[in-house]
């Protein structure tokens, strides 16, 4: 009985246990002092080599530099048309055409923010039990290999449409990459039907962006042409009036703005047509590229993604369902999930200098040389010149 | 004392994660999202290959409507495009409302069918539309979790 009093005095204690038990984990009542640990939402512990700005809202490649030139060539060349050439426009021709460069502007101005901003189409990394499972279907696979025999490359064959395509395995990611996925080196994430990595916009271009930088492009084309046509309308109705060394003088900027535009329409209409005709026959920069579906590569080779019919393929590129984003930035990180292992090759976690983000990224000091990818846009427009002879 | 603690401890998580099993994507039809219904082997004791099928194609029928290319999405389309893209500031997607009503469906399922059996459906979106992972719990105590009512019984000894 001296048991009971022990309980006795005990049973507080003891039923506080079992409440405890009932309703909480029970590691809360191991340590009073719980370590408050900090909730992380996903883009902050993301693997890939992006940055994260407004809370995760926002998303880009690493370097940004070349959008920044981007933005300044657009708002400046604009800016400077709706202030000295659009005056002089409005009052002798219609109020119309600022009208309608204010349009165009704005239109070009949110698609290429669209273009930057938004996930590209980034496949999350395998998680480690998928990770495993795939590791072991493929040894099996494999078979049993001898010590120094290098196990061949990792790939899977599927029938689409009558075409034999290869998934290829990716090694950064742990996932057989679905087809028309690529992994982006720059940003080091594997992306959905990926289509290049552009500087200019500062992000992949793959399935979820591909219609606002084709938009971009077009809209911008349209704008560039608008602005250039309508400053030298500007300049010669001038030079009627006052003579043309005075006209200019009166309107220095138009100088600028007839420059800027006249390099730029080369390249962006010729990328406009270049990717008009890739949207029509229902492929990827990468694609065309590499030549996966050119007759040149056999007989029988063909794109069995293309709906066959030009309308079908431009309808199904650019009014298609948006399907929605697969990394889930903004959500939190459970704390019992194990995360997908991200590859370290360097050390030491280089602070942003973004004020916003908080995200730091490992810094991979054996990435590939980048140029080696901006010069996909060099080639692109190469061809689009090609094709536009 | 200690050792009650921790039988009651054990009783609440009486079922313990054994394996999980992966169903993975089936690109014979292009780049759309459907997944194998090929039957996995470690299934076959503890759930009948129809009830399976039947949950794979429903899914599969779902996705595929999702990314159909045709009068709706078309409208949703343009309409979006005409204006910049800010009518999704308001309004879901039609996609995204396709992604919420099959997440119920798969609470459903695993209420009804899955659970029952010892198995979890894991909803595709959470593994980037890659896998559909199903988790195959094992009991690991006689007594399902009936303790959790249960506070200061059987103090005596």
């Amino acid at each position: 009985m001296t048991g009971n009093m022990h309980l006795g005095v005990e049973e507080p204690i003891r039923e506080c246990q079992y409440n405890q038990i009932c309703t909480h984990n029970s590691s809360t009542m191991d340590t009073p002092h719980t370590k408050k640990k900090k909730i992380k939402r996903k883009w902050q512990v993301f693997p890939g080599r992006n940055k994260f700005y407004c809370n995760g809202r926002i998303m880009m490649a690493k370097q940004t530099g070349v959008f920044y030139l981007t933005v300044v060539l657009i708002l400046v060349t604009s800016g400077l048309f709706f202030a000295f050439d659009c005056p002089f426009l409005a009052s002798n021709l219609t109020p119309a055409i600022p009208a309608i460069g204010g349009v165009l502007f704005i239109f070009v101005m949110g698609m290429l923010l669209r273009a930057s901003f938004s996930d590209p189409g980034v496949l999350p990394r395998a998680t480690p039990e998928e990770a495993a499972d795939i590791e072991r279907q493929i040894d099996t696979a494999n078979g049993p290999s001898g010590p120094g025999y290098r196990p061949p490359p990792r790939t899977r064959e599927v029938l689409i449409n009558g075409q034999t395509v290869k998934l290829k395995y990716c090694f950064t990611c742990k996932i057989f990459r679905p087809p028309r996925a690529s992994h982006c080196s720059l940003c080091d994430n594997c992306v959905e039907r990926f289509d290049h990595h552009c500087p200019w916009v500062g992000n992949c271009v793959g399935r979820r962006n591909y219609r606002f930088f084709y938009l971009f492009i077009l809209s911008l084309s349209l704008l560039t042409i608008f602005i250039f046509a309508f400053v030298i309308t500007h300049v010669i109705l001038r030079s009627n009036r006052t003579g043309f060394l005075s006209a200019l003088k009166d309107s220095p900027a138009s100088v600028l703005e007839v420059v800027v535009c006249f390099f730029s329409i080369w390249s962006i209409v010729g990328l406009s047509g270049f990717h008009t005709y890739l949207i029509s026959s229902n492929q990827t920069t990468n694609e065309d590229i590499k030549g996966s579906w050119s007759s040149k590569r056999g007989k029988g080779n063909y794109n069995p993604y293309s709906y066959g019919n030009l309308i079908t393929n431009c309808c199904a590129a650019l009014c298609g369902p948006l399907p929605p984003s697969l990394i889930d930035r903004r959500g939190f990180v459970q704390p019992d999930t194990p995360q997908p292992v991200a590859q370290t090759n360097g050390t030491g976690a280089c602070p942003s200098n973004q004020v916003q983000s908080h995200m730091t990224y490992i810094d991979d000091e054996d990435c590939v040389n980048p140029s080696a990818l901006m010069s996909l846009d060099s080639v692109s427009s190469a061809k689009a010149k090609h094709i536009s002879r | 004392m200690a050792t009650e603690f921790h039988n009651l401890q054990e009783l609440r998580h009486s079922a313990s994660l054994a394996t999980k099993v992966f169903i993975q994507r089936d690109y014979s039809d292009g780049t759309i999202c459907k997944f194998q219904t090929k039957f996995p082997a470690e299934l076959d004791s503890r759930i009948e290959r129809s009830l399976f099928e039947e949950t794979v194609k429903t899914l599969n029928c779902c996705y595929a409507e999702a990314e159909k290319i045709g009068g709706q999405s078309y409208l949703e389309g343009c309409l979006a495009c005409a204006t910049a893209y800010i009518v999704f500031l308001c309004m879901e997607t039609r996609y995204e409302k396709i992604l919420k009503k099959i997440s119920m469906y798969i609470q459903e399922q695993n209420e009804k069918i899955y659970a029952p059996r010892g198995l979890l459906l894991t909803d595709p979106i959470e593994r980037g539309m890659r896998v559909i992972e199903i988790s195959i719990f094992e009991d690991s105590g006689s007594t399902s979790s009936s303790s959790t009512g249960s506070p200061s019984s059987g103090t005596a000894q």
